[in-house]
């Protein structure tokens, strides 16, 4: 097993190393170097740049250098954290992200909570009931879920809610509490605005789980060991749950080590529509503004966490499957 | 001492449908026999004749879209003295009575070795299941009769083999710890749907003498289903001949081999290869194929394929089964003496 994980591990750095080229790619890609663009929206907002300030830029990121190096000093600056500056809002990468990462995290494992918790038991239930009435019902619901696009789903949560409620959803916090100190009383109202994304987000993602659970453990079933397990005299929930939902996982480990990267990226649509101060408005917006530093650190984690994702999923896999961890 | 005259097991006019999107399936039409305690009786027909749904039928596992429509399976089960009847077709599949006769009573094993044990748990963990649920036994005990029981099916190394997960095992090693399992708690009946059809020639043999030893020392009553009739003829004391979803005829070996009534267990042993045969000489074959099972022939199925086909009876009613002699038991019309026209007479 300790060889397995050291020869996944030797991989996921070797595609890390791959991928940081690309992300210096993409920062440097726009046309002019870093100090062009920092000079021009300076004096586009009026400001004139000392000549100190651009010579401690250029020496930070190197400019003056040969490509490689400014490649190695990007590098080392963001193992240490140092991501740069965004332009859009002329702070540091690492707080714009840091501040708004809580309530992604928050969000994203919420929601990925809310998805396996209910997919995985209807998913089981649906594929040893076959075509009973909970199957039919839970495959109708399913679809539903799936085929309503999430932001869809959050406007009229968000005017249902407010019509028959009288409060607002929009956002984590009620108006009064957002610049307020934390309380017991902030947490509530956090709780209170915090389901309403979980179940936005986890809707189409449970029904889509839900689908894949079922069939895969329908395959199973029908599988010689299952039957053999049955003709063992063992209870029908020790079959179920021992032999054939634990031959049924594998694939759902894989797109939950796929799915890692929402943790970051958030659920861009819903975050915009409910105006969340997550992470994937701000992704959206690095993007369109070009604010390179600031994409390309995003595109970064989402690669990081993509590949991390994997690399849990690898020894998740192995740990439940001996063909794996033995090839 | 096994009784060969003791009724273990008798399966009377068994109906199983199955209930899928084109339709009903009738895979069993009325399947009949007996089975003694400590013999070996072979079921034998072609593919989709109903032979594992048979099996299944008497483990109580049908598929949850096929059904049981009629007749019965019952099992004499042994108590204390005397034996006692349990109607298993009578019993829900999930019921704790059921689960306490399979694998205790009636163990089975499975035509793919390469599938029928979990992937993800060593052989010893899957042998235990077996033995900790019907067996008193603390871990220790329970243990030793699980590596006893490998190194009763002749495995080499049955402490290494007992660690071992399924693919790191051969396809006969896998049967024979199939076998282990089947046998671990020393079932009074075994039903042994086709263990050798997906085993090389030389495994096939190993295996089938090896089921040959493990009866002989147990006494054992052993359901074979096979399409093989060389391997029924080397295993069995009985044999059932099935034909779309009947049996058509139930006999002990011998006469099944040497004076069959059935005119279709007579073509299946016209088509067997042999080796002292006339060279050059065309092997026979059945005319024409199996029907398919939602398009089944009126009256007698065999008919259109029947070289002894009797106009304007075999296709217009049914044959019931007729009773030869004691032990042998036929269903077709040639042999019924009220309603056909050629009176019991052998073609």
């Amino acid at each position: 097993m300790l060889a397995f994980i050291a020869r996944r591990l030797v991989y996921m750095i070797s595609t890390l190393v791959l991928i940081s080229f690309v992300g210096f790619l993409i920062i440097n890609l726009p046309p002019g170097s870093y100090i062009d663009v920092f000079q021009a929206q300076r004096q586009l907002q009026g400001t004139h740049t000392a000549e100190a300030e651009l010579e401690a830029l250029k020496r930070r990121y190197g400019l003056d250098k040969p490509v490689p190096v400014q490649y190695w000093i990007w590098v080392r600056g963001f193992v240490r954290g140092d991501f740069g500056r965004s332009f859009e809002f002329n702070r540091e990468v690492s707080e714009l992200i840091w501040e708004r990462l809580g309530f992604t995290v928050a969000i994203a494992t919420g929601s990925l909570l809310f998805i396996w918790l209910v997919a995985i038991p209807i998913g089981i239930y649906t594929a040893t009931h076959q075509y009973k009435l909970g199957d039919n019902v839970a495959t109708i619901v399913g679809m539903a879920g799936l085929s309503i696009p999430d932001f869809m789903l959050a406007l009229v949560l968000m005017v249902v809610i407010q019509r028959l409620f009288g409060f607002t959803v929009g956002g984590l916090f009620s108006r009064e509490y957002v610049d307020a100190p934390w309380s017991l009383a902030k947490v509530i109202d956090l709780v209170k605005h915090l389901w309403v994304p979980i179940v936005v987000v986890g809707t189409s993602g449970t029904a889509g789980l839900m689908r894949i659970m079922r069939g895969n453990l329908l395959d199973i079933l029908n599988m010689q060991y299952v039957q053999a397990a049955r003709a063992r005299g063992l209870r029908e929930a020790t079959v179920v749950v021992k032999h054939a939902v634990r031959n049924a996982i594998h694939p759902l480990i894989m797109l939950l080590g796929m799915s890692l990267p929402t943790i970051i990226s958030g659920s861009l649509i819903v975050s915009i529509v409910l105006g969340l101060p997550t992470t994937g408005p701000l992704y959206f917006n690095a993007l369109r503004q070009q604010d390179m530093y600031l994409a390309g650190t995003f595109l970064m984690f989402l690669a990081f966490m993509l590949v991390l994702g994997n690399f849990l999923a690898d020894i998740l896999l192995g740990l439940i499957d001996p063909r794996i961890r033995y090839e | 001492m096994a009784d060969r005259t003791e009724t273990i097991l008798e399966v009377r006019n068994l109906h199983t449908h199955f209930h899928t999107e084109s339709g009903v399936v009738r895979a069993l039409e009325g399947v009949d026999f007996t089975l003694n305690r400590g013999q070996v009786l072979g079921v034998v027909g072609e593919s989709g004749c109903g032979k594992s749904v048979t099996a299944q039928c008497i483990m109580n596992m049908v598929p949850s879209r096929g059904r049981i429509v009629d007749g019965s399976v019952i099992y004499h089960q042994r108590n204390g003295q005397g034996t006692e009847a349990v109607e298993i077709t009578a019993l829900p599949p999930k019921s704790r009575e059921m689960r306490r006769i399979r694998g205790n009573e009636i163990a089975m094993i499975f035509q793919e070795p390469m599938t029928s044990l979990d992937p993800l748990y060593t052989v010893g963990n899957q042998l235990l299941e077996a033995i900790n649920l019907h067996q008193d036994v603390d871990r220790t005990e329970a243990r030793a009769l699980a590596v006893h029981s490998l190194d009763r099916v002749q495995l080499p190394e049955p402490e290494r083999v007992f660690a071992s997960y399924p693919h790191q095992l051969s396809g006969g090693q896998r049967q024979r710890v199939m076998i282990a399992i089947a046998l671990s708690c020393n079932p009074t009946l075994l039903i042994a749907d086709e263990p050798t059809t997906a085993l090389d020639v030389t495994t096939q043999a190993q295996i089938l003498s090896l089921m040959r030893d493990l009866q002989d020392e147990t006494h054992m009553s052993i359901i074979f289903i096979t399409h093989d009739l060389g391997v029924v003829a080397e295993m069995c004391d009985e044999v059932a001949v099935m034909y779309l979803g009947k049996v058509v005829e139930q006999t002990d070996i011998d006469t099944t081999f040497y004076s069959p009534r059935h005119p279709y267990t007579q073509a299946l042993l016209r088509s067997i290869p042999r080796l002292d045969d006339d060279q050059g000489r065309r092997l026979e074959v059945i005319a024409g194929s199996v029907p398919d099972p939602s398009s089944i022939p009126s009256g007698c199925r065999f008919h259109p394929r029947c070289p002894d086909f009797v106009t304007g009876v075999c296709e217009q009613r049914e044959p019931v089964l007729i009773r030869i002699d004691e032990d042998h038991q036929v269903r077709c019309h040639l042999y019924d003496e009220t309603a056909s026209s050629q009176p019991g007479t052998q073609p």
